[in-house]
């Protein structure tokens, strides 16, 4: 069932977006869309509003980075829910690191507003057209943004812990 | 004269009172700041700040390995810790493809049950406490107590349990700790029988709480409301019946709903939650005395710690013991997502794995930090005594709010 779950959606986003959807796969139980970020808007709005689709509630959303992953460092996965139908899928739309602006999502996802000032907060991602796009759980005067692969969690400059023997 | 203001421009330039609620104050029940606009006593405007408790673990989490990361879920909502440990667990599991035994799933079911039994009794006696009832909220500890105590006798510790492992429970039910439940399950009925004869027709605190902080279900929908919040405006999604987890297909249980959204809905979907929870604990013991005893997990020996003896004379248990000590088990690529019924919405785990000793990237999907920016919008014309009732009937937990 879940592998027609996923072919349904890909058909009806394909015959609609085309060359947009660029990969679909099942990822256990979730059918993941790897999708273009200029057509990240509609995409949603589509799947909002197609009455067949529905996906009206946004579960979670955050931002992953991968920074060995030339021209798509940073990630950004959104994952939608159908109720009635319990149909529930995830978008992932990269981009790469010189470009971290991504439409917002509040006019659709009232909830995307503290989603996405957490991943700008986290990432340092810039949401277009978001109405307070400032930090949410860091101090506002922070200059850099924690999550990412470049900041480790341990200082570096420590000689008393090494991890030769242990870890990969 | 410039200072004697006429009426018409008085209501023109009407003077507004900034009121700095929290971010510590004994009525916000956790560190919450809100820096609410206010015209009298009515609440204008609302500009919440999150964030005080805020520990980062999503970045700590990159740098464990599996089995450490769970003391981190304990710390989220820590009024229902166990919940969040099973639902780490199960994303361990989901990802490995581990199968757990049906007698361990029901153990943890009874397990995830009281927990959510105690987050309810702590949300529900708290509204009491704010609209003035303090001898229910007292009264009601002592269950609560009660299911600490469970708690000791299956993990030894009470608050922050770390209950579990990946692959099953760390140790069996023992005979006390079965003794406890059954003595919990037979007194806990009567106490919130009375507890609820204190609180559900009183006269003062039906005023108090019919129609106050009420949300639409298009907008809760909208804000990604989810658990008892969202029940209460009439929308029955829960995990559980939903996404079954952990064999609660197997159980029989009602999924409550409100109408209107408001605070007293959403304590009386959150009464009759607990009513449910019992109900399921019970079907659950049952079941666990139907089956072969001294089954409580899987047989995953690279994931599961063997009992000490064996490492003491087992070569194959000190090499697993070593290396899942040392955090060098093999997990698969991939990215899994899971989630559970918490004790105040859907609790997710959205793990990326790129096969290393920790997680690549772990979101926790945290249902406080998703609905509580629908306050302000549900506080907006409210009085201020009712703006905090709100907050503590919204169930808003720091830890997990901050994460």
């Amino acid at each position: 069932m879940e592998d027609t779950l996923l072919h349904t959606i890909h058909d009806k986003l394909k015959s609609k977006f085309g060359e947009d959807i660029i990969s679909a796969e099942q990822a256990y139980d979730f059918p993941v869309y790897t999708v273009s970020k200029k057509k990240i808007i509609e995409i949603i709005s589509f799947l909002y509003n197609e009455e067949e689709l529905g996906f009206r509630f946004l579960t979670t959303m955050c931002g992953i980075q991968f920074p060995d992953n030339k021209g798509g460092e940073f990630c950004i996965m959104y994952q939608l829910h159908n109720m009635p139908k319990n149909w529930r899928i995830r978008l992932k739309v990269y981009t790469p690191a010189n470009d971290m602006e991504y439409p917002t999502l509040t006019g659709i996802f009232s909830t995307a507003n503290w989603m996405e000032r957490e991943a700008f907060d986290f990432y340092g991602f810039i949401f277009k057209g978001h109405p307070n796009l400032i930090r949410i759980l860091n101090m506002e005067d922070m200059t850099y943004h924690p999550m990412r692969k470049e900041y480790p969690l341990e200082d570096g400059t420590r000689e008393d812990k090494n991890d030769t023997m242990f870890g990969r | 004269m410039n200072e004697i203001k006429t009426a018409q421009t008085a209501v023109e330039e009407k003077d507004y009172t900034t009121l700095n609620l929290g971010p510590t104050h004994p009525a916000t029940h956790g560190i919450f700041q809100n820096i609410v606009k206010m015209d009298g006593e009515i609440i204008v405007d609302a500009v919440p700040t999150i964030g005080y408790i805020h520990r980062a673990f999503e970045k700590i989490a990159e740098r464990r390995p599996f089995y450490q990361i769970t003391p981190l879920t304990d710390r989220l909502n820590y009024c229902s810790s166990p919940i969040n440990n099973m639902g780490w667990h199960m994303t361990v599991e989901k990802l490995a493809g581990i199968e757990i035994p049906k007698r361990v799933q029901y153990m943890r079911v009874v397990i995830m049950e009281l927990a959510r039994i105690a987050d309810h009794i702590v949300c529900n006696s708290v509204i009491g406490v704010d609209t003035g009832a303090l001898s229910g909220f007292l009264y009601v500890f002592q269950q609560r107590e009660h299911i600490y105590e469970i708690y000791e006798e299956i993990c030894g510790a009470r608050l922050t349990t770390n209950v579990g492992r990946i692959g099953g429970l760390e140790r069996d039910f023992s005979p006390k700790c079965i003794d406890k439940i059954e003595y919990f399950l037979k007194t806990f009925p009567a106490v919130l029988k009375e507890f609820e004869s204190l609180l559900m027709r009183n006269r003062i605190f039906m005023d108090r709480t019919i129609g106050v902080g009420a949300i639409t279900a298009e907008r809760a929908l909208n804000y990604g409301f989810t658990g008892p919040n969202l029940r209460a405006t009439g929308v029955d999604y829960d995990v559980r019946a939903m996404n079954p987890y952990s064999g609660y297909e197997d159980f029989d249980f009602v999924v409550p709903v409100g109408t209107s959204g408001d605070t007293y809905d959403r304590f009386m979907v959150r009464e009759q939650e607990m009513w449910e929870s019992l109900s399921i604990i019970r079907q659950a013991m049952d079941k666990i005395k139907q089956m072969p005893e001294k089954v409580f997990h899987a047989d995953v020996p690279e994931f599961y710690l063997p009992p000490k003896e064996e490492v003491y004379n087992n070569m194959e248990a000190l090499i697993y013991h070593f290396k899942i000590v040392m955090g060098e088990v093999e997990v698969p690529k991939g990215e899994v997502y899971h989630s559970v019924e918490g004790g105040n919405g859907e609790l997710g785990f959205y793990l990326v794995s790129d096969g290393g000793r920790s997680p690549y990237r772990l979101h926790f999907r945290r249902p406080c930090f998703i609905y509580y920016q629908a306050y302000t919008e549900m506080i907006k014309g409210a009085m201020l005594s009712d703006a905090i009732l709100t907050l503590s009937s919204l169930n808003v937990i720091a830890g997990e709010l901050d994460a």
